[in-house]
């Protein structure tokens, strides 16, 4: 079962702010949910090996040359917020 | 109904101006709220240029409509999502590079799920897209946008993309065509990623052979996708028939046998389209994909999971949403992020993140990964006995707006018969093939991976027999 607790740790990993009003509902929502998905536990899965794609490629190389990428006034075009040449961000420490 | 090949030539010979101008009128009038963008300014220099000096090109002077969520050089492209709003991606998708290669004219984005979440259009931060048969139903989704504006001639052909049945869900709800390649087969460069071990762009169109032809051209390696491989052939061969072709029927895709059960007018259409491709000259014959009831919750599993790692890049730093004083690092993006997301993608971020989490890892994720390959394993079980597989696309026709949306498990619940196919990798498109009552019903037709030659030419074959394709909504 999720509780409360659950709820506000997962926001705080997840980086996404839960209103206290939100989280009950939360709780049930992803109750429901997860015991949905406890119907995988049916599945006999011993030895079954996972997919994690579907299709086989392996090992794609291509040569290391340098090609032209987007210029510095086109990587921070879409900044909110900039500082001369670079990215503003908040406070890290 | 137009085909492209036709419109091409009529173009070449009369004005894409002209045209485009009228679909931007009907669209200006239209009350789908299908569009998100309409790129109206470089579209039609695009159509004058056309004009004066016609090029050459599969799809010289065609005006088409890309899914909010496939980046669009100078075009804005925020996925329906607030957190978004505003981004006018640098640089083109892989598939838009193509198109444009063409020659065709990129007129506009289409609504969609936010972030492709969603099976009805409805999460989407402009509001839900209406469905041109009922606008009082949802057009399907994620991407409904594309589905609606191509159903009702406000476009002659669209872009979607697909990570649980987003292109076939909106085509079968919509009654035109949508294919979902092979994993691989069409460069995911410039896609806003959801989950992206599942996704691939697909087209929209009123045709097979349309939905051939954008094939041929956004298909193909792309050294930027290292998922990519090298594209097949679509168009020759198209109409050499189903004669001999063995067609496999799932028993686990019919009757009561997963989710809610099929509605009975879904089926019996399905019905009557296996009869007409026996009539062309295949056989079918009953097939079992034993692990289909457990594949909603594996999908949803791995989907949430992917979704939680790909939009950790949404925090406001470089593009999107910033909004007030900055505090310390956490707490911005953390406000940011709530601010910026729905409901919807706040649950399967949320989701996502407890199923990554220290010790849930092994009993959610690797075990989905575990239950996605016996779903895997099942599909190419059963192509060692038949070349395709027939089912209904989705289990029933296009429900109300507002029907499901606060009960995110029975919306979930529609993606039954869309799912598997994502975590097989495997090809499927959904054709028209009747109605229940006033709203269109779609036959999804699936096959071994990069079998698409013969899933388009099956289609083909059906839809060459049937009238249900050039059925058109009464919409203004």
């Amino acid at each position: 079962m999720i509780t409360r607790e659950d709820v506000e740790h997962i926001s705080w990993l997840a980086s996404i702010k839960i209103e206290d009003e939100e989280k009950d509902e939360f709780v049930e929502q992803f109750n429901s949910i997860l015991e949905y998905f406890h119907q995988l536990d049916e599945v006999e899965t011993d030895g079954i090996e996972p997919t994690f794609r579907v299709v086989d490629l392996a090992n794609i190389f291509r040569d290391d040359v340098a090609c032209p990428s987007l210029s510095q006034e086109e990587a921070l075009r879409n900044a909110p917020r900039r500082e001369n040449d670079y990215f503003k961000s908040p406070r890290i420490v | 109904m137009i085909m492209l090949a036709e419109l091409k030539e009529r173009l070449q010979a009369g004005s894409a101006e002209e045209y485009l101008s009228r679909l931007f009128e009907k669209i200006e009038k239209s009350s789908l709220n299908a569009f998100t963008t309409l790129a109206r300014e470089s579209a039609l220099k695009h159509a004058r240029e056309f004009d004066r000096k016609p090029s050459q090109g599969l799809l010289a002077g065609v005006p088409i409509a890309i899914k909010e969520c496939i980046s669009t050089k100078g075009i804005e492209t925020n996925c329906s999502s607030r957190i978004l709003r505003g981004y006018v991606p640098p640089y083109d998708a892989h598939v838009i590079e193509r198109l444009k290669a063409e020659g065709a004219i990129i007129m506009g984005k289409t609504n969609m799920d936010e972030f492709a979440m969603g099976t009805s259009t409805e999460t989407s931060c402009f509001g839900p897209t209406k469905n041109p048969w009922d606008l009082a139903r949802v057009p399907g989704g994620s991407s409904g946008g594309s589905a609606a504006c191509v159903a009702a001639d406000e476009a002659p052909c669209a872009l979607g993309s697909d990570t649980g049945g987003s292109v076939r869900c909106p085509a079968s709800f919509c009654g035109i065509v949508g294919l979902k390649p092979t994993y691989g087969l069409v460069s995911r460069f410039g896609l806003v990623a959801y989950a992206n071990s599942l996704e691939q762009i697909g087209p929209l169109t009123h045709t097979v052979e349309d939905t051939a032809l954008l094939m041929e051209i956004i298909s193909g390696h792309d050294w930027r996708d290292s998922t990519s491989a090298e594209k097949g052939s679509y168009l020759p061969g198209l109409k050499d028939g189903v004669s001999g072709l063995k067609i496999g029927i799932p028993k686990e895709y019919f009757g009561e046998a997963v989710g809610e059960g099929v509605d009975g007018r879904v089926e019996s259409a399905v019905w009557d389209a296996v009869h007409t491709l026996e009539s062309l000259g295949a056989t079918w014959q009953e097939v079992s994909l034993p692990h289909t009831k457990f594949a909603l919750a594996a999908y949803y599993v791995i989907a949430m999971s992917e979704a939680s790692s790909n939009l950790a890049r949404f925090d406001g730093l470089r593009y999107g949403l910033r909004q007030g004083e900055d505090k310390d690092w956490h707490t911005t993006f953390s406000e940011i992020r709530a601010l910026g997301f729905g409901p919807e993608v706040k649950r399967r971020l949320l989701l996502g993140t407890y199923a990554l989490s220290a010790g849930y890892y092994g009993r959610y994720y690797l075990k989905a990964l575990k239950v996605r390959t016996l779903i895997k394993d099942d599909f190419l079980r059963a192509f060692k006995d038949v070349d395709l597989l027939a089912s209904p696309t989705m289990p029933i026709p296009a429900f109300r707006i507002g029907e499901r949306i606060n009960d995110p498990l029975s919306l979930y619940m529609a993606d039954v018969f869309t799912v598997p196919i994502n975590l097989a990798g495997v090809p499927a498109i959904s054709v028209p093939c009747g109605f229940a009552g006033h709203l269109p019903v779609g036959l999804q037709l699936m096959g071994p991976h990069f079998g698409e030659a013969t899933v388009l030419r099956a289609a083909h074959a059906y839809e060459a027999a049937t009238p249900f394709h050039e059925a058109k909504p009464e919409v203004v």
